[in-house]
This record gives structure tokens, C-alpha cells and sequence, in this order.
């Protein structure tokens, strides 16, 4: 990739700014690699994203003068470690503009958020004939933790369904939204397809019903401004690795009142005031929640991310990215044989595909032999295969560091597949 | 760019892809499983027919890509004829040979076409799909409740 283009964007307030990709790919040093002798060209970013050199050297510097257990020791390290965590804590309310820092519950990633939020705060509050309100394009990580409270508690799913550019059909979202229902759970922005979807309108919508809503925002936060102020939402959850910091970390973002209300989830150290055969006493919102030692050098590094990403600005980053889709969904209206699933008016940058006649495992490997990394399968969407009658797809994620020329030589690429099954 | 890609991708692959063997279902099987891998959705039943200890007949019928499907094409028409016993060999060594446990060309000798798939073992990846109709026949020889998951 030696002739990437720094392309204009707007900027704040209206002026043009570049958007200097080249700029930005030197602060990512896994970008510099070759794979079988040609350049990484990295377009799986919704599996997870790549880590700037400012989140790496967090990371160092954690481990290499920094390290020690929090919320406990009277000792400087101690001290130090716990700043740097409730710093990062601060950090993710700003992220997210939420109103107070208490709300920020930090976790091993949505995945977690989910079942957190499944178990402590739905569970006590359904029973036989309610139900919970799903979309058909959810991640298996926003169906099974449902499924595992319907077994447990006897509610039953419903699910809104998508049309055939992979958007929510809003009418029976609204048909489906009544008296039995007791809560929804819905994506930000789907993993498989790139659909955006509404969410302040349907949040509101289901508050006019009194029901929470939880919006799984794993492929939100990656490239949205996202405001849990605005949503309304009862609780938004997202991954660390999936913008651009480190795995095994993540945040459950609640109001302070339902976190207030929910029982501990885990128990354990850090998640109480005091311990005796007894009773014991549980600790503070969001510390209750947080038992055991947490990923601490994982909440730190996410800081960091969060810090390198809002240094470009999310606005920045939506234009850009916007563009890139504009130039992938015209590169790739004009390839042969090349189906796009998924073309949704408001879409972030995610291309799924499927070739004629090719299985989607024999384009990943092709694709492999000249360095472009996609992912290839259901995506952890069986549902939403099923609803387009394919059992796997291509898929392209596009992040910020990604490049008009990395999608041209997606398409070549494409094109030497095509010629091998010719 | 294109001698990349053939390696793995070999002509008779491609020809088995294309025109698989044997894709149909043997009504009265005497031996028959399927296989699923869950990774990717694939799926294949493969049913067989015998004569004393010999295939007679052996098909398979299911989905999968090029890799999967021309293994199992290739698999049927390997079969034929063989007694259980050397079927059951014939998967050892095919196994040896794909996941690159036992020496390549002393393994690929003696095995005929199906010495195209010694490429597949420099993609660890893709090893499963080369493996799932024949994790599928294994089962089905063995006649154990006949469902297979490769994963
Ligand atoms: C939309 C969506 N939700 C949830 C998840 C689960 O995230 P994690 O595996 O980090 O918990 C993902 C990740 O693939 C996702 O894309």
C-alpha cells in the first residue's frame, strides 16, 4: 500500500480537514507486515481490531512500572494502579457521555455485559408468558444469554424481523412491542449486515411502555459517536478489542438507578463492604458488580484506546469510513458474480458478500494467498444466514486505517477467485 | 499469484468440484452417517453398500466448498472395491496426509489422486474440510450412532 491517499473530510465546524490515513496506519505497527511476501491488507474489524502503538506502550508501562492489585493496598503502587483504573473509568463515562461515572460497570466484554444484565436485572423480574424482545440480525452473544434466562425462568422471544436489505422492519417492531413484553435487547450496529439501527427511536418506544432496553454496541462505539445520554437506553454494552484496545475487557454502561435495584451477580473479593458466615455486606454501585481482580492492565489499555480514538474524533472517523463504504459498494457493484448482503440506507463499513457458485472458505483462502484478511462464515449470525438463504458469507470490516487502495485490492482478489473456479 | 493458489487448488480438485462422483444417496445402505462441521455449516451424509466385507457402492450428498467437496467426490471413487479394513487404512493414511503428521511423500505414494490434497496441510484451516466426509465414512464403518461433528 504505498500510494494511499490522505482524502478530505469535514471537520468540525464545517472547515475540510484531511483525514491523513497514511498518518494514522504508522501508529498501528501490525500494519507494517507482510503475509506470503505481499502487505497485510487487515478487513476484520468487526472479529476484532488492531492496537495503535499508544495502547501497546499503555500496556508496557503497566506491567513494567505500574503493576500492582487495586482497591486495596496503602502502598504508592497500589495507590497508582487504582488511579489509573478509575481513571479509565472516567474515561469510558466521557466516551459514552453517560451522566455519572458510578454507571460504568466494567466487565470481560459484551459478551459478559450481556449476561450480567441477563441474570442480575431481567431474571428477577420475568416469568412464565412474558417475553423478551430480540431482532433477527442479534449476535449469538445477544440470543443464547436470552435463551439460557427463557430455559430458566419460562418467558419466551420474540423476534423482530429484517427485509431484504438487512433492516429491521420497524412496523412489526412496534406490533411485537406489548403488555407481555419486559424487556428488549437490540445491536447498535450489526456485525453481519452493517445496518445501523435506530435505536433512540425504539428505545423510546419501549419506554412509553415502561420496558428497559439494552443496546449491544460491540460494532457501535467502533465507529459511531455514541451518546448513551441521547439513546436513553437502560444499559449499553461494548468490547474493549473491538475499538482498538486490548481483548478480555469491556463495559456495561446502566443507570444508576437499575444498578442501584440489581443484585450481585458474582460474588467474590472487591464486591463487598464486609464478609462474615453471617452476612455480608455488598459494596457500592458499580462495585458490586465487579468481583475478583479485574483486568486491570485490560481497563487501563482500554482508557488508552478510547483516548486514541476520541484524539481523531468519532464524527472523523463515521465521514471517513463512510467514504471507504461509498468506494467499496461502487468497486463492487461492477465485479461479475459478487452478491452484497446487506445494503442497508444506513450501514457502517461492512461489506458481507457471496460469490457465485463459490464457497465463501474457498474465497477467504484465495483471498489469504495475497495477504487480505476477511472473515469467512456465519459471523456468530446463524439467523441472520438463514434469513438471506446462504450458509456462510465473505465479509469485509472496514476500520479508519483502512484505505481505498486495500479495497481495490480486495477486488482483484475477488477477481483472481473468479478466475480459479472459472 | 495464480501458482499460489493452485497449489492448493489443483486441477483435479477443481474437476471434482465442479462434476462431484457418487453425489446421490444409496436408498438401501447397508452402512450410513453424516457429518456436520460447525464452523462453517457444512454438511455431508454419506451412505454405502456392501458385499460381504466389500464396498460395493458408496455415495455422499450434502454441501460444502470446493475443498470439501471434491474430497468426498474423490473419497467415493476411492472406495470402491476396498474391503473395510482397507478403507479403514485408507483413512489413516489420508488423515497422515492432510494434517501433515506423516511424512508427505512416502505418504502420497501409492494413494493416486487422492495425493492432491497433500497441499492442504499448509492450511491448518482448511484441513477440516478436507477431513469431514472422511470423519463421516469413519463413522459410518464403524456403524456408532453415525453422526460426526468436525471441530
Ligand atoms: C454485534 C456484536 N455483539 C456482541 C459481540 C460479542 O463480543 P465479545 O465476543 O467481545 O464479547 C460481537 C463480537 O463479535 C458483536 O459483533
Amino acid at each position: 500500500m504505498s500510494e494511499v491517499n490522505a482524502s478530505m473530510v469535514a471537520g468540525q465546524r464545517g472547515t475540510v480537514e484531511p483525514f491523513d490515513v497514511a498518518r494514522i496506519r504508522e501508529d498501528f505497527p501490525i500494519l507494517r507486515q507482510t503475509v506470503r511476501d505481499k502487505p497485510l491488507v487487515y478487513l476484520d474489524n468487526a472479529a476484532t481490531t488492531q492496537k495503535p502503538q499508544a495502547v501497546i506502550d499503555t500496556l508496557l508501562q503497566y506491567y513494567g512500572a505500574q503493576n500492582a492489585n487495586i482497591h486495596r493496598g496503602v502502598y504508592r503502587l497500589s495507590v497508582k494502579a487504582t488511579e489509573l483504573y478509575e481513571e479509565a473509568r472516567r474515561k469510558v463515562r466521557r466516551f459514552l457521555n453517560a451522566s455519572r461515572v458510578e454507571e460504568i460497570v466494567f466487565t470481560s466484554g459484551t459478551t459478559d455485559a450481556i449476561n450480567l444484565v441477563a441474570q442480575s436485572y431481567v431474571r428477577p423480574r420475568v416469568s412464565r408468558g412474558d417475553e423478551i424482545l430480540l431482532t433477527e440480525m442479534e449476535h449469538h452473544s445477544n440470543i443464547v444469554p436470552w435463551q439460557l434466562l427463557c430455559e430458566q425462568t419460562g418467558a419466551t422471544i420474540r423476534v423482530v424481523p429484517i427485509n431484504e436489505a438487512g433492516e429491521l422492519e420497524m412496523n412489526r417492531f412496534h406490533e411485537l412491542l406489548t403488555d407481555r413484553t419486559k424487556f428488549v435487547a437490540i445491536s447498535h450496529v450489526s456485525n453481519a449486515l452493517g445496518t445501523i439501527n435506530p435505536v433512540a427511536e425504539m428505545v423510546a418506544a419501549a419506554h412509553e411502555r415502561g420496558v428497559s432496553v439494552l443496546v449491544d454496541g460491540a460494532q457501535g462505539v467502533p465507529h459511531l459517536p455514541v451518546d448513551v445520554t441521547a439513546i436513553d437506553c437502560d444499559f449499553y454494552a461494548f468490547s474493549g478489542h473491538k475499538v482498538f484496545g486490548p481483548t478480555g475487557v469491556g463495559a456495561l454502561h446502566a443507570k444508576y438507578e437499575l444498578l442501584e435495584e440489581m443484585p450481585p451477580w458474582r460474588g467474590g473479593g472487591d464486591m463487598i463492604k464486609s464478609v462474615s458466615f453471617d452476612g455480608t455486606v455488598y459494596n457500592d454501585v458499580p462495585y458490586k458488580f465487579e468481583a475478583g481482580t479485574p483486568n486491570i492492565a485490560g481497563v487501563i489499555g482500554l482508557g488508552a484506546a478510547l483516548d486514541y480514538v476520541s484524539a481523531i474524533g468519532l464524527s472523523a472517523i463515521a465521514e471517513y469510513e463512510g467514504r471507504l463504504l461509498d468506494h467499496a459498494t461502487r468497486v463492487f457493484s461492477s465485479l461479475p458474480h459478487v452478491r452484497v448482503i446487506g445494503t442497508a440506507a444506513e450501514k457502517a463499513s461492512v461489506m458481507s458478500f457471496v460469490v457465485d457458485d463459490v464457497h465463501p472458505h474457498d474465497v477467504g483462502t484465495i483471498l489469504d494467498q495475497q495477504g487480505i484478511a476477511v472473515r469467512t462464515g456465519h459471523h456468530c449470525a446463524q439467523p441472520v444466514m438463514t434469513h438471506f438463504g446462504v450458509p456462510a458469507t465473505v465479509r469485509a470490516s472496514l476500520a479508519f486505517y483502512n484505505t481505498t487502495a486495500e479495497i481495490d485490492a480486495l477486488a482483484t482478489g475477488l477477481n483472481e477467485v473468479i478466475a480459479v473456479f472459472e | 499469484m495464480m501458482n499460489d493458489s493452485m497449489e492448493l487448488y489443483q486441477d483435479v480438485i477443481l474437476d471434482h468440484n465442479k462434476s462431484p462422483r457418487n453425489q446421490r444417496r444409496i436408498e438401501v445402505a447397508d452402512r450410513k452417517a453424516v457429518g456436520y462441521n460447525p464452523l462453517c455449516g457444512d454438511h455431508v451424509s454419506v451412505t454405502i453398500k456392501l458385499d460381504g466385507d466389500v464396498v460395493s457402492d458408496v455415495a455422499f450428498e450434502g454441501s460444502g466448498c470446493a475443498i470439501s467437496t471434491a474430497s468426498a467426490s474423490l473419497m467415493t471413487e476411492s472406495l470402491k472395491g476396498k474391503t473395510l479394513e482397507e478403507a479403514k487404512h485408507l483413512f489413516e493414511r489420508f488423515h497422515g496426509l492432510v494434517t501433515g503428521e506423516t511424512e508427505q511423500l512416502e505418504e502420497a505414494e501409492g494413494m493416486g489422486k487422492l495425493a492432491v490434497f497433500s497441499g492442504v496441510c499448509n492450511y491448518p484451516a482448511r484441513v477440516k474440510c478436507a477431513t469431514l466426509a472422511w470423519h463421516t465414512l469413519k463413522a459410518a464403518l464403524e456403524n456408532d450412532d453415525g453422526k460426526v461433528t468436525t471441530e
